[in-house]
């Protein structure tokens, strides 16, 4: 279990408790916190799921496979935090971990 | 959109409890609809996935739980009242009710129809034997599960995406499995010559086997149970179990025969409004407008009926409607990420950059220096600026588009 930190784009902030080995993505959907899609259901299919990870914790969580940075590449609003949730995989390590949501997902 | 909005306390029934209709439902409470909303679907589960059913449910590398859109406590806490296992019989416009099939009458304000789409049978003898299998629904992908396996040969009629998902997942479950398709190629409908070409190689080189050009005339049994499909040059192919994937019909006819438009699916507007201004249809019962395309289309996929349950509860709760959105799809077959985004719709041109041999390349389908669809294998960058290209409209130059050595970003500039 880890305390994940959502911050919708309006600021609104959301707190939740997400499983080990869930992704920052499914964290997300299951709780139904808005501004994170995740329209293909994990399979880095579409960058609906794009996220800013907070300064604090870029260089804790894992570095984006090749796939990843090719999806980010074209994604909007794209910043150098970005990263695509369903790629975030939780863990003790990740307690604390703070993402805001761009504006839209399309 | 303030026309749209509906008042706070106003009742929702939601008709079809699959993605369409469990996704609107996340919706409407995420953007703050804090009214009574009725779910209502036939199978006994929550919504949930169906992409993984072909994939990894099959493979048994996700369970039930993991396949549910949200987790069951959701709609308690979230104060939806979830219906299962029930579906809807008759809608009455004027009354504003639905009649359920366990005889309960619903009151609405607004309804919303998602009630999906049926896989097409074949009026064939033998249809009925066990072990003819479809896949729409978990409950298909259970028996499914359990006819193939090792030793056993699986038999896939009809060479769509799901089918070679299917035949795929047979392989990696250790079964034989064979692709009987009417047309000439594989993904005749819905993919390009050079894009069927490579899946079929592909299956092909993973042991799948292909019959093509072949009509199927009969399911053949023994004791009630299948042995074979006999193809209208007299021939039997023996399998344990058939799969058969020749294409969906939308499920239509309450609709239709409460007096909404239909045309091949649920006539509805940009908003996803049919033709009675309290109902709206979302998914893939719908025919709808593709504006970038210009013109009305029935499709079936993941995305569209989450675009659509967006539109439903922008046009309910009085949100500005999100930008239209390139239709999208995809697809995983062994180590292939296929995705695809767009719609051929008259093309004149096809540009293909990248490696047909090396499992990493991109079809682009172009009108005129417009680009009007991308297929892209192993090739995520393509697709990413290929859905945006779609979306803006920018003209493409065909000869950097070829040229592989010039990135995307600077194609797509």
């Amino acid at each position: 279990m880890a305390k994940i930190i959502y911050i919708e784009h309006n600021g609104t902030r959301h707190e939740v408790e997400v499983k080990n080995g869930l992704s920052v993505m499914e964290g997300a959907v299951k709780n139904n916190i808005p501004g994170i899609d995740g329209d293909c259901g994990g399979a880095c299919a579409c960058a609906t799921c794009h996220v800013y990870v907070d300064d604090a914790w870029r260089d804790k969580v894992a570095a984006p496979e090749d796939l990843e940075t090719s999806m980010l590449e074209f994604a909007e609003s794209v910043e150098e935090s970005s990263r695509l949730s369903c790629q975030i995989v939780v863990s003790d390590a990740l307690d604390g971990l703070t993402v805001r949501m761009p504006e839209s997902q399309h | 959109m303030v026309e749209n909005t509906v008042p706070p306390e106003a009742r929702i029934v939601i008709l079809g409890a699959g993605h369409a209709g469990g996704s609107a439902v996340a919706f409407l409470r995420q953007y703050g609809f804090a009214g009574p909303i009725t779910l209502i679907g036939d199978e006994p589960h929550a919504p949930y996935q169906r992409p993984p059913l072909s994939k990894a449910w099959l493979k048994g590398e996700a369970d039930a739980n993991s396949l549910l859109l949200k987790p069951a406590a959701f709609y308690v806490e979230q104060n939806i009242d979830l219906r299962l296992s029930v579906g809807a019989k008759a809608i009455d416009r004027a009354a504003k009710t639905v009649t359920l099939s366990d005889g309960n009458v619903v009151d609405y304000d607004v309804l919303v129809i998602a009630t999906g789409a049926r896989a097409r049978r074949l009026p064939i003898p033998g249809a009925d034997l066990y072990g003819v299998l479809e896949l729409r629904n978990a409950a298909d992908a259970e028996k499914l599960k359990t006819a193939i396996g090792p030793g056993k040969r699986l038999a896939v009629v009809g060479g769509g995406y799901v089918g070679l998902e299917v035949a795929a997942s047979g392989r990696a479950l250790g079964a034989a499995s064979v692709v009987i398709e009417r047309e000439a190629r594989v993904l005749a409908r819905v993919a390009c010559p050079a894009l069927s070409g490579f899946f079929q190689d592909y299956h092909q080189a993973q042991g799948v086997e292909f019959e093509l050009n072949a009509g199927v005339e009969a399911f053949v049994g023994d004791e009630g149970k299948i042995t074979g499909v006999r193809l209208s040059d007299g021939r039997v192919i023996a399998c344990d179990a058939a799969v058969v994937g020749v294409g969906a019909i939308p499920n239509d006819e309450i609709a239709g025969a409460a007096g909404l438009a239909l045309d091949g699916g649920i006539v509805v507007d940009e908003n996803a409004r049919t033709s009675d201004p309290a109902i709206f249809a979302i998914g893939d019962v719908t025919r709808r407008p593709l504006p970038l395309y210009n013109r009305m289309h029935r499709l079936e996929s993941v995305p569209n009926a989450l675009e659509q349950a967006k539109l439903v509860a922008s046009a309910i709760t009085g949100r500005k409607a999100p930008a239209p959105e390139v239709p999208w799809f995809w697809s995983d077959q062994y180590d292939l990420k296929l995705q695809i985004a767009g719609i051929p719709f008259d093309a004149d041109r096809i540009v293909i950059r990248g490696k047909v041999e090396a499992a990493k390349f991109a079809v682009f389908h172009l009108k005129g220096s417009q680009l009007v669809a991308v297929e892209a294998v192993n090739a995520p960058p393509e697709f990413m600026a290929g859905k945006m290209l779609i979306g803006n409209g920018k003209p493409v130059d065909a000869d950097k588009l070829a040229n592989d050595a010039v990135s995307m970003k600077e194609v797509a500039a």
